[in-house]
């Protein structure tokens, strides 16, 4: 089905043209640049909502494609299409940039065009790898979606902010050039740079294993996995309120979404040989890094912890298959598992987005994010205290938000895999509870902990729209995920058939 | 062959600017300082015309003057690429030069001397031809970096790489002496023939090649033939870095495609390690090895783009052993960028450069956005294209390159050159860095012409443009190779 307008390519350029616009407003008059990046955010995401009232639930082929030739003598072609995978991701991607935009509203006061313009752009750039089914298409946007970031860090962020935002882009960097030589080695072998044609290319075992391997390097540093994941906590304490809520609710999803696009389909024998070592550090991650997040004195470093402890369960969930499918009498944990791995991709963008701006609106006002300066803030800041409590109570799991949907499938398809893959998995339950409700009560609860506290005032209403809209968004899909789960079932459910089929 | 008029059509491009030269090196003589100003805009009004006159010469390949001098697609691309090149290091010299009372005719006569050298060498049809260009070059170069009387550092430069540059231009003519011992022809044609026809002294045409090889790898400033590019391009004004590490990579590609592929092409990539394929290896990954490392830890900008741009030899080095259609378009492709970025990040030093006050050290960089934040898009744009970040033109110029070293089947190297383009990264993102995240320490106001500000715009939009739209810019280097 292609549209009958270039729906996608209207999601990417709208907002990379609006933030150059923004760019060039300037910083004479800071509320033009701030209402301009608002209206160019909120078309869209209006726009992008069209992808989902449009969406066919019923097909796993692309949709919404657009084709035309780019470097014809290299056969690279500005290819975009969305299938159930994708098409979540792009939303989640729309959604929270307004959020971004509205919460540096006023904190923003050094050079705000350039902050808004940034992330104007990098959003296109974002919704650009979701949407490409060119691979060297998805790379040029992988790659220059690394550069807004890097400045967001580098002048909005904290005092240790060079090293980190550094640190960020070589990490990045060093893991996607391998990436790179492999789809070279993939064009070589195929005459095409379609991502399509990709996964039915025929690869042997080694070509599939080092194919794979480049994938991982560049995937893993995205999501982070464990022990490639250093980078991250360091991005998100130097990172402003903005530059976390991108990174930790939709970069890290782009590494799990490279999973899905490339990693499982173009090598489903490679995947099933070493998916040891994916379940290994993912359950590592989910395990060792949930003990981390418990000792952390920062706040934001907790919070960037437990992402990636949940981005564990995103992992163990896509390669749980393998070794379900090992086991004939119980074919549809498989799907259950890829499920539960997108259902906690969409939630952990919530939620994460949601626990890093309630960060944010305790560092406006006390400039610490450090717990121990913290404490009672329930007395000065109730309707707050009652967003962080029901965002803690998500992030740790609780039935009815979001949190629980991804992890309870995920854990319910491990168990059918191996009763100790389930086991260690479901001690995140515990472990998470621990790190998050511990936080929340060294923070939010307990006695009005000095006189900087005792000032406090409570959110405003920009603040609790951001916040209250997240709230709804994590309310909603923990109580009624099927709207979610019904656009990638037949996406899922195909790419479960297609790599229960050796390539070889 | 015989000599005609129509033959001399074919030099147009030549003849328009050695005779605009001439005019304007006299005419130079009897203008007042105040009118320096006319012999700038005459200089460029020159390039132009000539760019015109290249584009008018029908690029049907052919060989006139005895053999001498070879016309062809390949050839009006490049001559294009480095007029064209040679115009913004032109534009981007004459604020710099007016500000230190250097702002004379010498400049531009010497700098289209040189340009014409860099012409008949990309047009040479034989050794000797090519070795003309190359003197006229390397003479005109010495000059300029001795440009500021004044500068000690300059004139030291100027001697070191007069002394490195003879040496090598000695080398050269060894190995074209023994070339020429070997199959008794002077002209590619004819020395590709005798080889073809395998009646050639194998030891003595290897020992050839080995010198002749020594020759280009100076040229292009490839390790270890590279000492005297960090203190050349750190001694040599600004003004004269950006044109001489620009301009003369695209002429030293021609040289090396003429010599390489067209004279001695029996010796390609087909024959391994016995010809020249293995050499270009070693001397590649050393200087993508060496180039990278040593840039890490240079604080002049100068100085370490000279090792930038002995890295940046490593991959267009890559692209030739590679072969093949692809190995020497992705090459081509590769160097017309590079010379192109190369040119604005000197360019962009000589616009911050105040009277007085040189800026080529990271710090005389700092807090650029806040200075002039139009400025510093440019220079992020030139430095990401320059570390192969997307959407910039650097990317493609990588990916081209990698492209066709898979497809001959050296996925080894490959793989080292991505690796060394990481650590590289790294010194161009601390560029970045102070532009972006550091406070300025100077509050001046930057004070850019409007002829330096729109070359510098376009300089750096075309890094933007070319990595959006690259196919246009690989369509005209396919075209050019496959014609050879």
């Amino acid at each position: 089905m292609s549209a009958d307008w270039p729906i996608l390519s209207a999601v990417i350029w709208l907002p990379v043209l609006g933030g150059l616009l923004v760019l060039f407003s300037g910083d004479k008059a800071p509320n033009i640049s701030r209402w301009l990046a608002l209206v160019v955010s909120v078309l869209t995401f209006l726009l992008s909502l069209s992808l989902y009232s449009g969406f066919d639930s019923g097909t796993a082929a692309m949709q919404f494609q657009e084709n035309i030739p780019w470097i014809e003598s290299f056969k690279v072609n500005y290819h975009l299409g969305v299938d159930g995978i994708s098409m979540p991701l792009i939303i989640l991607t729309t959604f929270i940039t307004i959020l971004v935009v509205i919460a540096g509203w006023q904190v923003i006061q050094y050079k705000p065009s350039q902050y808004m313009a940034a992330f104007l752009i990098m959003e296109g750039l974002m919704v650009g790898v979701f949407s490409a089914l060119d691979a060297m298409l998805f790379y040029v946007f992988w790659e220059a979606m690394l550069i807004p970031m890097f400045l967001i860090i580098g002048i909005w962020g904290g005092p240790n902010r060079v090293y980190a935002t550094i640190k960020f882009f070589l990490y990045t960097f060093l893991g996607s050039v391998f990436m790179l030589v492999a789809l070279v080695y993939m064009y070589f072998q195929s005459g095409s740079m379609s991502i399509l044609d990709f996964h039915t290319l025929k690869l042997g075992l080694t070509e599939q294993i080092l194919i794979f391997l480049a994938f991982l390097a560049a995937f893993a540093v995205k999501v982070p996995m464990w022990p490639v994941h250093t980078w991250l906590p360091d991005a998100h304490v130097e990172a402003p309120t903005g530059g976390s809520v991108i990174l930790a609710a939709i970069m890290l999803k782009i590494g799990g979404y490279g999973f899905l696009r490339f990693s499982l389909p173009i090598t489903p024998d490679a995947s099933k040989e070493l998916d040891w070592l994916i379940i290994g550090m993912s359950l590592i991650a989910v395990v060792y890094i949930g003990f981390v997040a418990l000792v952390q004195k920062d706040m934001k470093k907790l919070i960037a912890y437990s992402s990636i402890a949940h981005m564990g369960f995103v992992t163990l969930g896509f390669f749980i298959a393998f070794i379900i499918f090992a086991k004939p009498d119980v074919s549809n944990g498989v799907i259950l598992g890829m499920q539960g791995g997108m259902v906690q991709m969409v939630s952990h963008g919530f939620i994460s987005a949601a626990m890093f701006l309630c960060v944010g609106v305790l560092y406006d006002r006390m400039h610490s994010r450090q717990i121990a300066d913290y404490g009672g803030v329930v007395n000065t800041m109730p309707w707050f205290a009652a967003f962080m409590v029901f965002f803690a109570m998500a992030n740790a799991g609780l039935p009815g938000t979001s949190g629980f949907v991804g992890e309870f499938m995920v854990i319910l398809a491990s168990f059918r895999a191996d009763f100790w893959f389930a086991f260690l998995a479901a001690t995140t339950l515990i472990v998470g509870a621990a790190y998050t409700l511990w936080m929340v009560k060294r923070v939010v609860f307990g006695d009005v902990a000095n006189d900087k506290v005792a000032a406090l005032q409570d959110i405003n209403k920009r603040e609790a729209l951001v916040l209250g809209s997240l709230a709804i968004a994590v309310l909603v899909l923990g109580l009624w995920p099927e709207p979610l789960v019904r656009v990638m079932d037949a996406s899922i459910t195909n790419l479960v058939n297609h790599i229960a089929v050796s390539k070889l | 062959m015989d000599f005609n008029a129509s033959t001399l059509l074919s030099l147009l491009p030549e003849i328009v600017l050695l005779s605009a030269i001439a005019v304007i090196l006299v005419l130079d003589l009897f203008l007042d300082q105040s009118k320096r100003m006319f012999t700038y805009g005459l200089s460029l009004a020159a390039l132009g015309a000539t760019i015109a006159a290249v584009m008018w010469v029908d690029d049907s390949s052919r060989v006139v003057m005895q053999g001498a001098h070879v016309v062809d697609a390949m050839g009006n691309v490049l001559k294009i690429a480095l007029l064209s090149v040679g115009i913004f290091a032109f534009i981007y010299s004459r604020r710099y030069l007016a500000d230190r009372k250097l702002f004379k005719g010498e400049f531009y006569v010497l700098g289209m001397l040189a340009i014409l050298g860099m012409m008949i060498m990309v047009s040479a049809g034989g050794f000797l031809t090519l070795y003309l260009g190359l003197e006229l070059l390397a003479l005109s170069l010495y000059a300029l970096v001795a440009f500021d009387g004044n500068s000690r550092k300059g004139s030291e430069a100027a001697m070191k790489y007069f002394v490195l540059g003879a040496l090598a231009s000695g080398m050269l003519l060894y190995g074209i002496s023994m070339v020429y011992g070997a199959t008794g022809m002077l002209d590619f044609a004819g020395v590709a023939k005798v080889i073809a026809s395998g009646e050639a002294d194998q030891t003595v045409l290897t020992f050839g090649l080995v010198f002749v090889l020594i020759g280009i790898a100076f040229k292009f400033g490839a390790v270890p033939f590279h000492m005297w590019a960090p203190d050349v391009y750190q001694g040599a004004p600004v003004v004269v870095t950006a044109f001489l590490g620009s301009v003369p990579k695209i002429a030293a590609f021609a040289m090396a495609m003429r010599i390489l592929t067209q004279g001695m092409g029996g010796l390609g990539p087909e024959m391994g390690w016995q010809g020249w394929q293995g050499m270009l290896m070693i001397l590649a990954v050393l200087s993508l090895a060496l180039g990278n490392i040593v840039a890490l830890v240079q604080d002049n900008i100068k100085r370490m783009l000279a090792y930038s741009t002995i890295s940046h030899v490593g991959f267009i080095f890559l692209g030739l052993l590679a072969g093949a259609g692809k190995g020497y378009t992705a090459a081509m492709f590769y160097t017309i960028v590079y010379a192109l970025t190369a040119v604005g990040g000197f360019g962009l030093l000589a616009i911050l450069s105040r009277k007085g006050v040189e800026a080529e050290y990271l710090h005389d960089l700092k807090g650029l956005n806040k200075r002039s934040p139009w400025l510093a898009a440019m220079m992020m744009l030139i430095m990401f294209s320059m570390a192969g970040v997307p959407p910039t033109v650097g990317f493609f110029a990588k990916l081209f390159v990698l492209d066709a070293l898979v497809n001959a089947d050296l996925l080894w190297l490959a793989l080292v050159a991505v690796f060394f383009s990481v650590i590289g990264a790294f010194y161009y993102l601390r560029v970045i860095k102070v532009i972006y995240f550091d406070k300025p320490i100077s509050q001046a106001p930057i004070v850019a012409n409007v002829d330096a500000q729109l070359a510098i715009s376009v300089n750096g939009l075309a890094m933007l443009y070319y990595g959006i739209f690259p196919a246009s810019l690989l369509a005209v280097c396919q075209v050019a190779i496959k014609a050879l």
